[in-house]
């Protein structure tokens, strides 16, 4: 194929062999393209150099948008004209990324249309990804997709295209509605999202279940971890097949790897002491027949995580331990709103809020939000001894 | 068209337009699930209804000639309905037994294979890359098709101690937030970068290159008389966070640039914590088109994982239950100065006991 093409791609060609699906093959089936055949050899190019090519985005996008679209520029423009512009358009995803085939059939035609016809299904924060466009497509592109019933996601200092897993659509561990949960945050704060307004971005995942498909603990600035707060529901019948099944090993299996070991196994019970239980889901995944979450449920809201850049990474902390996850969400928003006012007065440009609580002090923080702080927020308290005290220690003294 | 009637603001469709009917009479109501087999999951309702889901790899770059063919495929054997998950496969919604095994058929012979299910090697999260990002220290999709060409047995077998999720990122921003994933491959600079005095006055704003550097190593300074920055190179650690906010501050060096290697985080708070992943390997060479010095450390790590680690244990746990030092006995990675963290609370990350394995 690579001896038609406009540019020979001797390296990328290698990587159209072996048994994983290969990108280069999904590039070169629009090989007829001027924008695949140029997007090829700038590749190509870097297979061969070792250095990217392409320059900074600039400030691109729709009308009355300030977020959604990423701009992209080849440094070689001259000897790849047709990705000269090479823009991203993010494309917020249903949530829990379920789709009919009419309507991705619907997407394709837009992008087909309007763009290189290459997608990324999905993106790291969960959109759909539309890969290369020119500036004067966005608009045309935005207009169908607004037609089709679909917007853009966020980008830069705005709040990004919250995500979601499966849920109870598709999962018996989901401890909320996760799908409602992010379809009604991204409804409710469409101006966040489109209009960067923050210091930087703030990114909300909803997972339904400590197993945290989506990553939120790691990921997002604000983590709906489900969880449960009443006894774990136990099948002894199901326990006991799994027993005789020969395939699970109760006692090895479950007991003996639970965090807490707050379980026993007598041969024919399972006990379980739930005061002890930190819902870790090991014994729920391992026994899925068995045992379940109870039915006291709701979430655990955690706080701040991030990648590396520019403090250091971070993993969400504890910030609700548990709060009951019902429209229309009120308490939950109102959090939101007072952390979003706090931060965007007082954080610094391209400052997470993870990064800002540790800056201030997570009790500062929770002073000016109005939350009392509680024991589950910390892995322990403080160890040294340099105390900010304030007046009000003897005036209450 | 498009002026006549531009709106805005009205946010992504309701998914409940997309489930299945299956999913609709059963939402929330799912009593339990199995693996049947690699790459499919059987989900049984309490109502006694069942829902299969095809899971199939993709290479997360995927032409709308591809996610047309999905969209054929999901009409003839999944009433039109499927999803893609957190990894980037695509899951067919089946409800019909009978089509899973024509299904997976069509989808292999079309290059998608099954898989990626339970204690296996699922696709593998990455960024990018050379494809279409100017911070990229390595591309991401070649580096991820040699890896997953190499451990291709462990998406299409659940042969595993637990699962191992494998994350890639071409640079220290993370796209692919790699931080914390049971084995992680990471881009990484080695060297100061280079400064275009000539267009950084005209190109960016110097308080916020100044401020953006974790080190304090950006400096203002005077250069030929005109406004620029100074690098203090002993406080580089090449991040490139100057770059991302200001392009004539050269991050990108096709000599030195190169991939490192990191083990032991997890998301999921199953037996053990979430945490992050540690460095193991600090630099490999950057070898396109197949990566090879990578591909063959990272099939190691996975090899002597596997040999090693007891039922269950996901990377993390094996390595806390041996400790680091038979980690590296047994991997035979050389240890050295810059496995030892020197950033902010670097302290933390040192052995502060006497309890050794002697």
């Amino acid at each position: 194929m690579s001896d038609n093409a406009k540019h020979p791609t001797p390296l990328l060609d290698e990587l159209e062999k072996g048994p994983w699906p290969s990108f280069v093959k999904e590039l070169k089936k629009s090989a007829e393209k001027p924008v695949i055949q140029d997007l090829l050899g700038q590749l190509e190019r870097s297979y061969n150099e070792k250095i990217g090519h392409w320059k900074h985005g600039g400030i691109v996008g729709v009308m009355g948008y300030g977020g959604g679209v990423i701009g992209r520029y080849s440094d070689l423009p001259d000897e790849f004209p047709n990705i000269a512009h090479f823009h991203t358009m993010r494309v917020n995803q249903p949530a829990g990324w379920f789709y009919t085939s009419d309507v991705l059939r619907k997407i394709c035609d837009i992008w087909e249309a309007h763009g290189s016809g290459i997608t990324n299904m999905h993106g790291s924060t969960g959109d759909i990804i539309l890969l290369g466009t020119s500036t004067p497509e966005l608009e045309p592109t935005f207009a169908e997709l607004t037609e089709a019933g679909f917007d853009l996601g966020g980008s830069g200092s705005d709040m990004r295209t919250p995500s979601a897993c499966c849920g109870p659509a598709r999962c018996e561990w989901a401890c909320y509605d996760t799908l409602a949960a992010c379809y009604d945050f991204t409804q409710q704060y469409q101006d966040e999202l489109h209009r960067p307004a923050f210091p930087y971005k703030y990114k909300l995942k909803f997972a339904g279940c400590p197993n945290d498909c989506v990553a939120s603990v790691a990921r997002a600035d604000m983590s709906f971890i489900g969880t449960w707060k009443d006894d774990i529901q136990v099948n002894q019948d199901e326990v006991r097949k799994y027993a005789s099944s020969g395939k699970v090993d109760i006692q090895k299996d479950v007991c003996d790897l639970c965090p807490t070991r707050c379980m026993s196994w007598d041969g024919k019970e399972l006990a379980i002491d739930n005061s002890e239980c930190v819902k870790c889901m090991h014994c729920i995944n391992v026994l899925p027949k068995a045992l379940k979450p109870g039915k006291e449920r709701g979430c655990t809201i955690l706080i701040g995580a991030k990648a590396p850049i520019i403090g250091g990474a971070l993993l969400s902390s504890v910030f609700v331990p548990f709060i009951e996850m019902e429209p229309p969400y009120s308490d939950i928003k109102e959090l939101i709103e007072a952390i979003w006012d706090l931060w965007a007065e007082h954080g610094k440009n391209r400052e997470r809020v993870g990064e800002f609580i540790q800056r201030v002090g997570l009790g500062n923080f929770l002073e000016q939000i109005g939350l009392e702080p509680v024991p589950e927020m910390i892995a322990h308290p403080r160890t040294n001894p340099y105390i900010f005290f304030e007046e009000e220690l003897h005036e209450q003294a | 068209m498009s002026a006549a009637k531009r709106v805005t603001d009205i946010g992504p469709p309701h998914y409940e337009k997309f489930l299945p009917e299956v999913i609709k009479k059963n939402y929330g109501k799912w009593a339990y699930h199995e693996i049947p087999r690699p790459g499919v999951l059987k989900h049984v309702a309490e109502s006694g209804d069942v829902l299969y889901s095809v899971r199939a790899g993709t290479p997360r770059i995927l032409n709308i000639k591809s996610i047309r063919l999905f969209a054929d495929l999901a009409d003839k054997y999944s009433g039109g309905h499927l999803r893609f998950t957190s990894r980037n496969n695509v899951e067919f919604l089946v409800t019909d037994e009978s089509k899973i095994e024509p299904l997976i058929a069509e989808l292999k012979a079309a290059g998608y294979p099954v898989g990626g299910t339970g204690n296996a090697i699922s696709a593998i999260v990455h960024t990018q890359g050379w494809v279409h990002c100017h911070s990229a220290a390595t591309d991401a999709s070649g580096v991820v098709k040699s890896l997953m060409d190499e451990l291709f047995p462990h998406f299409e077998n659940m042969d595993l101690p637990a699962k191992l999720r494998i994350a890639f990122a071409c640079c220290l921003n993370m796209c692919g937030a790699v931080h914390c994933s049971d084995i992680a491959i990471l881009g990484v600079h080695t060297k100061v970068p280079t400064i275009d005095h000539a267009n950084l006055p005209k190109m960016c704003e110097i308080p916020t290159l100044v401020a953006s550097c974790p080190t304090g190593a950006i400096r203002p300074a005077t250069v030929d008389g005109a406004q620029s920055i100074h690098i203090e190179e002993h406080l580089c650690m090449y991040c490139g966070n100057c770059f991302t906010v200001c392009p004539a501050v050269k991050i990108n060096n096709a000599k030195t640039d190169g991939l490192s290697i990191w083990v032991g985080g997890k998301v999921s708070n199953a037996r053990t914590e979430p945490k992050f992943s540690k460095l193991v390997i600090p630099y490999l060479p950057n070898n396109p088109p197949r990566w090879p010095e990578v591909v063959q450390a990272v099939k190691h790590l996975v090899e002597v994982y596997a040999a090693n680690a007891r039922k269950y244990e996901r990377m993390s746990e094996w390595v806390e239950r041996i400790g680091w030092p038979r980690f590296f006995k047994l991997t035979g990675l050389p240890f050295t100065k810059y496995h030892i963290d020197d950033f902010r609370h670097a302290g933390e990350t040192y052995k502060r006991s006497a309890q050794l394995k002697h």
